[in-house]
């Protein structure tokens, strides 16, 4: 991991890695839902 | 009633009154110790660590275990889902409950307790998270008590008064609402003072949603919890419709609940990866953060989703006392296990055997009261004179 010395850089690594995680976290959520649902209407 | 004959006429001294009789008597003596000799006396508390287990159990715990309350009457009176009603007046008699001691524990753990009442008539700053704290559970003790209410009246025959009472339902779930949010979350927003002694794996200024969101998460999980127990103690008590919810209750709030810990789990994620606190999880701390949010959130989440999809009620009902103690897990640790982390183990808080016996003593006391109202009051089943609200 490169160093970290300045806020912007700070901001740039953690936001870089929360982005690619919200995108998988709201394909989860989805998934989760759709599991959680699938046998509703027996 | 036949039912009251009936339960009058078991045994005095049944095995659950011998032990809480003397539970209650060893905490009348702590309590006189704690009272005449001061906290020194009966606690480990310290400078270092002036907050134990009276705030992270009976306090943290209790508030958000209290959760059920409000949960349950938002979704019966304002989403709607009147499938759910006979799980109201349980759920605020356990809120009820667990505020009013909540409010008792608290007399014990403040220095001077008669000056509980100063934050309203003494101090300076309306910005402090402790009297926003301190103002909402007040209130919403208030709130819960008048919410109850229509039970009692019920009981004592007091129609006019119990009709007036009915009438503020929708408005006094709206409060219950509103106070919830913000003090549940502000209790967690207490800690965001203290960056240096929490650990950062728990420390987060998320800590306030955090807070909130596992309440729910409580709330949730507590009136399933409470549900079983009373259908397990008190089916006797009950009427058509309490027994006819006995599956629709655990069925509705589990799948509500596994959502709401799916999302958990993914706004921790979040935290972690916004504070950059990665690297702790390899530590010894990190292990057992690892154990709370995959054991008692990612775990339980899974649980109740197989549950609801296999209508598996004995695996929800076992989830939910699992999440529950996933609760107390989740509030020992934000208070006492990842708090003041960096202190060598010698100035590390370890609860006095008399401060947990204080802590039984106040959950023993609930347990028996709650007893003792919905052996009496129209809790688990309709008064036959009056509609239901």
């Amino acid at each position: 991991m490169e160093t970290i010395n300045t806020l912007q850089e700070f901001m740039l690594h953690t936001k870089n890695i929360t982005y690619v995680l919200m995108v998988v976290a709201l394909l989860g959520i989805t998934g989760f839902w759709l599991f959680l649902t699938e046998r509703d209407d027996d | 009633m036949s039912e009251d004959t009936a339960a009058m006429g078991k045994p005095t001294l049944s095995p659950f009154n011998i032990v809480a009789g003397v539970i209650l008597l060893v905490g009348g003596i702590l309590t006189i110790l704690r009272f005449t000799q001061g906290l020194d006396a009966v606690t480990n508390l310290s400078d270092y660590n002036p907050w134990g287990i009276w705030i992270g159990f009976d306090l943290l715990v209790g508030v958000a275990l209290a959760a059920g309350g409000f949960v349950t009457s938002a979704a019966v009176y304002l989403f709607g889902m009147k499938h759910y009603h006979a799980a109201v007046r349980p759920a605020i008699l356990t809120g009820f409950l667990g505020y009013a001691l909540v409010v008792l524990a608290l007399h014990y753990d403040v220095g001077r307790p008669w000056r509980l009442p100063y934050p309203f008539i003494m101090q300076r700053g309306t910005t402090s998270l402790l009297f926003e704290v301190a103002a909402c559970v007040a209130l919403y003790l208030t709130v819960l008590f008048i919410e109850f209410s229509p039970a009692a009246l019920e009981w004592l025959g007091l129609k006019r008064a119990r009709s007036i009472v009915v009438k503020l339902t929708i408005l006094l779930t709206i409060f219950g609402v509103v106070l919830s949010t913000l003090h549940q979350s502000s209790l967690g927003a207490l800690f965001l003072i203290a960056p240096s002694k929490l650990h950062p794996l728990w420390y987060t200024p998320y800590l306030p949603v955090y807070f909130f969101v596992t309440a729910v998460i409580a709330g949730l999980s507590m009136v399933i919890f409470e549900s079983t127990l009373s259908h397990r103690f008190f089916s006797h008590k009950m009427d058509a419709a309490h027994l006819a919810e006995k599956d629709t209750v655990p069925l509705g709030f589990g799948k509500a609940a596994a959502f709401v810990l799916a999302g958990y789990f993914i706004i921790k994620v979040i935290g972690i990866s916004a504070g950059n606190t990665w690297h702790y999880l390899a530590t010894g701390y990190g292990a057992w953060y690892l154990v709370e949010v995959l054991g008692f959130v990612a775990l339980p989440a899974f649980l109740y989703a197989v549950g609801v999809r296999d209508k598996n009620i004995t695996l929800i009902r076992w989830t939910a006392a699992w999440t529950v103690l996933g609760i107390v897990v989740n509030r020992f640790n934000i208070c006492l296990v990842a708090f003041n982390w960096h202190l060598p183990a010698s100035e590390r808080y370890f609860p006095h055997w008399m401060e947990i016996g204080i802590s039984v003593f106040i959950v023993t006391l609930g347990i028996v009261i709650y007893r003792f109202i919905v052996t009496r009051m129209p809790v688990l089943y309709e008064h036959p004179d009056y509609d239901a609200h």
